[in-house]
């Protein structure tokens, strides 16, 4: 038997997976092993799939992923820290036929911009938040997070975060879910295949919705790792996420179609 | 001959904000600028020409709503007053970092601080100046009437859709509030999405079909890339300075002294001059419109005439006096006179400064 190739292989008919091409080609900024990137290639996927390549404005925060604009390939615009919401409620209020969406850190959305969260997810604008919660802030240098948990340790909490001193961890999924202008709300990860599939199911349904103009935000948040912040290898961090951030923040639909999902 | 109606400086602002074709309006409200989202929210200029109107949570979310919206290349506005425009200084730096066109109108209160809701010209400084971080220029436009606070929109939006560059409108409590005659615009079409598209090839509004996808940013992490920006920047600024300088002169062809005064203070040092002429003292009046860019050139040839002293009029504690100085550069004697803190002067009052500090009696 003649040996094969990597050529013989290389074939339309062998194809079983390909980098959507609403990612662009430039090396991803983001630390080896981290969240980030898996969850900007879901979003991508799913406009792709939609067809709303010339649809889209995305609205990039400042964080980690404030350089987001470089590797979606769609309009994008990069926001004031925390304000993303707030930009994103003019682009579809001017352009209420486009796909809008913002992509935001746990700093971003929930400490700078709770304002701006609250009163877009009160106001029911008709856009798609992803909210990427990986507890600390990444981009400064593993600083605390609105979103750190009891006791973890970063560069303003180096003891651990004292949470009678520091205040607790804040869960605004559930916040925003129980405000009457919030459609769809749910929790999802992105390090496992499994995961992955699930979330990126989450983020076409936000589209979706969005698409059908249903009426209010449908709010996406992705408990995700931050490897370098926390000090861990990749592997761990994926382990220490399991064992310490989903207890606390709970995966699933927490609100489908305007209704709270009942968990009992 | 257009429309004559009898408004408020605020509602005629807010009329031509519908009339030039505004694509959205995001404001909060505050004393003493409330009228132009209330006139806007009772007008429905969503029925008269699709305009959006949006109550925002702060000035916060307001400017950033204009990031956005001007970004997607719409026609967008906010008005306030001068702690909502304090709050709005991070966003202005982005936007004109970025490069969007969009009208802030800034109907100015007493200050610092919460201060009053009196008339104060006390925010030149934050207007022309800066005011956020970063090397940046707003286009400023100051209205000395209810006539300017409704022709000064279009204009503010032409320049910024010209230039790509925030135009602000900054005028006082007092023009906001008074009413008076006005001749309104004829009403301008707003543009359709096809021609913003055609019209805007840089806005992020859904990347164009075998096109490039497009991106707003005021970020570059490269230094070198980023001076290289501000030298854009920059050079637009000098292009604007040449070219777009406003101003007027009132009875200065054969004054002995200038009162330079804009806005409110300029409505006031009219009847000032007058009384001067009475007395027998020539005086004439120079009227930034453009309070950047300043009018550097009329007073370089006032200079170069002979004046023999110039009294800049404002109501603060003197901030256009520093470009009235930095102009006339030490040749003639330039004092600054104002109430403030929500005071206005009197016409005898600025007369009076005029005799004590400058002619010297
Ligand atoms: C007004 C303002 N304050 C502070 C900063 C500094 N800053 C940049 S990113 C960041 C935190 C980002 O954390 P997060 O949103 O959790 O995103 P991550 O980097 O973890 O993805 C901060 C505080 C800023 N750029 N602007
Ligand atoms: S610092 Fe953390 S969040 Fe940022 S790229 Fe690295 S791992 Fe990801």
């Amino acid at each position: 038997m003649a040996e094969l190739t990597v050529q013989d292989i290389i074939k339309p008919e062998n194809l079983v997976y390909k980098k959507t091409k609403l990612m662009t080609d430039k090396a991803l900024s983001y630390c080896p092993g981290c969240g980030h990137g898996t969850a900007h290639r879901i979003i991508m996927e799913v406009l792709e799939e939609l067809d709303k390549e010339h649809e889209t404005i995305g609205v990039a925060p400042v964080g980690c992923s404030v350089l987001a604009y470089e590797f979606m390939n769609v309009d994008m615009q990069q926001a004031a820290h925390g304000r993303a919401p707030a930009l994103a409620t003019a682009i579809k209020r001017l352009w209420p036929d486009k796909m809008v969406f913002t992509y935001q850190g746990d700093g971003d959305l929930a400490a700078i911009g709770t304002s701006e969260t609250i009163h877009v997810c009160n106001r029911g604008e008709q856009i798609v938040i992803i909210f990427i919660n990986n507890g600390i802030y990444g981009m400064t240098g593993g600083q605390m997070a609105p979103t750190t948990l009891p006791g973890m340790k970063t560069s303003t909490s180096p003891y651990g975060r004292d949470v009678h001193m520091m205040g607790n961890p804040l869960k605004m999924t559930e916040l925003i879910a129980h405000l009457p202008g919030t459609f769809f709300v749910s929790r999802q990860a992105v390090h496992t295949p499994s995961a992955v599939r699930k979330a990126k199911r989450a983020v076409r349904k936000a589209f979706d919705n969005q698409i059908n103009k249903k009426p209010g935000v449908s709010f996406i948040e992705i408990v995700s790792n931050c490897n370098s912040g926390w000090k861990m290898t990749p592997l761990d961090s994926n382990v220490w996420m399991e064992e310490n951030m989903f207890p606390y923040y709970e995966l699933g639909d927490i609100k489908v179609d305007g209704k709270i999902v009942d968990k009992d | 001959m257009g429309e004559l109606r009898l408004m408020k400086g605020n509602e005629a602002l807010a009329e031509a904000a519908i009339r030039a074709g505004c694509d959205g309006y995001f404001g909060y409200p505050i004393t003493p600028q409330s009228e132009v989202i209330e006139y806007l929210m009772a007008e429905k200029p969503y029925d008269r020409t699709g305009m959006v109107v949006l109550q925002a949570e702060s000035e916060v979310a307001s400017i950033n709503m204009l990031y956005g919206g001007g970004a997607t290349g719409k026609k967008v506005m906010t008005s306030s007053s001068s702690p909502g425009i304090s709050l709005m200084q991070e966003g202005l730096s982005y936007i004109a970092g970025a490069e969007i066109p969009c009208v802030v109108a800034n109907v100015v209160r007493g200050g610092p601080g919460l201060g009053d809701i009196q008339p104060a010209q006390s925010d030149y400084f934050q207007s022309v100046k800066g005011g956020g971080h970063g090397d940046y220029r707003l286009i400023v436009l100051a209205p000395s009437s209810v006539q300017e606070m409704s022709d000064f929109v279009p204009l503010a939006f032409d320049l910024s859709f010209k230039y790509r560059n925030p135009a602000m409108i900054v005028t006082d409590g007092l023009i906001g509030q008074m009413m008076e005659k006005v001749e309104l615009f004829d009403p301008v079409p707003r543009l359709t999405d096809e021609e913003i598209k055609e019209k805007y090839p840089w806005a992020t509004n859904g990347k164009p079909k075998g096109k490039e996808r497009r991106i707003i940013t005021s970020l570059d992490l490269d230094p070198h890339r980023q001076e290289e920006h501000n030298w854009h920047l920059q050079a637009k600024y000098q292009r604007i300075e040449e070219d777009e300088v406003r101003y007027e002169m009132l009875q200065c062809d054969d004054a002995d002294y200038i009162i330079v005064a804009y806005g409110s203070s300029a409505r006031i040092a009219q009847k000032s001059i007058q009384l001067a002429k009475a007395e027998g003292i020539k005086v004439g009046l120079l009227r930034p419109i453009t309070l950047w860019p300043f009018p550097k050139k009329p007073i370089h040839e006032l200079v170069e005439k002979g004046i023999k002293g110039f009294l800049s009029v404002e109501m603060s504690a003197g901030q256009m006096v520093e470009d009235v100085k930095l102009e006339v550069g030490g040749q003639t004697k330039v004092e600054h006179f104002g109430r403030y803190g929500g005071v206005i002067h009197s016409p005898e009052e600025v007369l009076e400064a005029l005799k004590k500090q400058i002619i010297g009696e």
